[in-house]
């Protein structure tokens, strides 16, 4: 019991706000100056229209193909780096780690010349690649260091069976490997359906908005529609919550893998 | 074929990526940095280090560098000591109150800013309803400070985490022998699990000042860098002078000197972290 109250703060000061929210989206407009409603509506979430669920389709679309993106080429580099000698692998890692570092304003500039060179500037799959940048690195470093958890026999027992490094890859360490690859594509998925900035550079069309943009540009005619962006801010939070309340050990251990040492 | 070009084959896509999205792009923000070039009038001309010598006398860099660098400190000392203790209950806590506390890291910092700027609201927020007067983010002297709450609720979950897997590591029997050597509460705290938690408090400070140096979407949603420039950090203002003023010649002088600074923040950590204790 005497970790009863330092409990019911921490619940308090990172959930109640998320409460607030989800009590404010079904607050009745008219009624967000009293103290509390006298009713709950769900006119908010009514009210969104087709433009956020466009955003909704929109950030799907891109964090998946974001997702699949890193996960093909990162995979095989990371059996690669892991288990294969070759020049310039320690190279590979740390430039990854090194620009996960990166602040993306950096390279904001260039990426939106390059992309409006090649007519990619205000469309979806321009946002995959550049969310690479942060995404890849990140598929790096959690697949190299599962992959290296991975005893050398089996892959010296894969070459003498006569399979090339390809196919040892491909038929021995892939079908191991896809706890690892969940828990990879999740944090992907969930970075890229957060990302902001690129988002906001490089789409000026209102129907190829993410949910971040559209969150962050959602604006009335007269006066902030405090009730809808709640709204809005719930439909964007609850896949986020679902995937956290379900794989919360495999993000718990995603994020802090490297992290610590035995 | 030999197993070291086929080593090689299966990381040159990602290398080809990542060289093309963060290699290329930085280097070009550089060549870029040393042009005067606006996009709209297809206007570019080499002008030398004239952006860096205009970027010295710029008042509104410095001032932005300051907020930058006092917002980074300012969150990372609080997300540090707040979730040194967070970490501590989490140890002992069961998996739901893991759950809630992640919650805040998963969703988009721009719903959480848009979250936090009703709570913030002058006239109806909760924060106003629970105690009134304070205008949070009305007037430049609490608005980075509100930026700061939103950045302390927003990631404290992430360095109690990382604090987390640090206190998983320390083995039950040191703390056996701290008990039998006749070490209290507060004396085993200070002597064996800080000590104990160096590299993981080290490791959560060197990402946690990386990223926060970079700060956008929470600032940028919350305030978009005002009132009056008060919250304005580096990547607001290299982004307000790329998209909103076309200016990629002194935009890509911003950005290359944010991508400067966090070069050093992080040369200066990897020399602390690699220093043998």
């Amino acid at each position: 019991m005497k970790r009863a109250l330092p409990t019911a703060a921490v619940l308090a000061f990172f959930v109640g706000p998320l409460a607030w929210q989800l009590l404010t989206s079904l607050w009745p407009e008219p009624e967000l100056t009293r103290s509390l409603p006298t009713s709950l509506t769900l006119a908010n979430y009514a009210g969104l229209g087709a433009t956020f669920a466009r955003a909704v389709l929109n950030s799907l679309v891109v964090a998946a193909g974001t997702t699949a993106l890193c996960l093909a080429v990162g995979a095989s580099a990371a059996f690669a780096i892991a288990k294969l000698e070759f020049r310039g692998r320690s190279l590979l890692l740390g430039g990854a780690l090194a620009i996960s570092m990166f602040p993306p304003i950096a390279t904001v500039s260039p990426l939106y010349l390059a992309l409006r060179a090649v007519g990619l500037r205000d469309t979806l799959a321009g946002l995959v690649v550049p969310y690479a940048t942060f995404a890849l690195p990140l598929t790096l470093w959690l697949l190299t260091s599962f992959f290296r958890e991975l005893p050398d026999e089996i892959y010296r027992a894969a070459l003498v069976d006569g399979c090339t490094p390809w196919q040892a890859f491909v038929h021995v360490f892939l079908p191991l490997s896809w706890p690892a690859l969940a828990t990879c594509a999740i944090l992907v998925f969930i970075f890229s359906w957060n990302e902001l900035l690129y988002a906001l550079s490089f789409i000026s069309t209102p129907s190829k908005r993410t949910i971040p943009v559209a969150i962050a540009l959602f604006a009335g005619e007269h006066v902030e529609p405090w009730g809808q962006i709640a709204a809005a801010s719930v439909v964007a939070t609850l896949p986020l919550a679902v995937l956290t309340l379900l794989f919360q050990r495999r993000i718990v251990a995603g994020l802090t893998a490297g992290a610590v040492k035995e | 074929m030999k197993p070291q070009r086929q080593g090689a084959l299966m990381a040159a896509p990602a290398a080809a990526v990542l060289a093309g999205v963060a290699v290329v792009p930085v280097l070009a923000a550089a060549w870029l940095s040393l042009h005067r070039s606006i996009v709209i009038f297809h206007e570019q001309r080499f002008i030398g280090l004239a952006n860096f010598r205009f970027l010295l006398q710029d008042a509104r860099f410095w001032s932005a560098l300051g907020h930058t660098a006092y917002f980074t400190a300012v969150a990372i000392a609080v997300e540090l000591l707040l979730g040194l203790p967070v970490a501590l209950l989490l140890h002992r806590g069961r998996g739901l109150l893991r759950a809630a506390v992640l919650l805040p890291w998963a969703i988009p910092t721009a719903v959480s800013a848009r979250m936090w700027a009703w709570l913030f609201n002058a006239d109806y927020g909760l924060l106003h309803r629970l105690a009134p007067g304070i205008d949070w983010l009305g007037s430049p002297s609490t608005a980075l400070h509100a930026a700061i709450l939103v950045d302390v609720w927003k990631t404290t979950p992430f360095v109690a985490l990382i604090l987390l897997a640090g206190l998983q590591t320390i083995p039950d029997d040191v703390y056996e022998a701290a008990s039998i050597d006749g070490a209290g509460r507060a004396r085993t705290f200070v002597s064996v699990t800080l000590p104990l938690l160096r590299p993981a408090i080290l490791v959560a400070l060197l990402f946690r000042s990386l990223d926060a140096f970079r700060v956008f979407d929470a600032i940028y949603v919350l305030t978009e860098g005002g009132p009056a420039n008060a919250t304005e950090t580096l990547s607001i203002y290299a982004y307000k002078t790329l998209m909103r003023s076309g200016d990629f010649g002194y935009g890509s002088t911003l950005s290359v000197a944010t991508f400067a600074c966090v070069l050093v923040i992080g040369l200066v950590f990897v020399r602390v972290l690699g220093r043998p204790r």
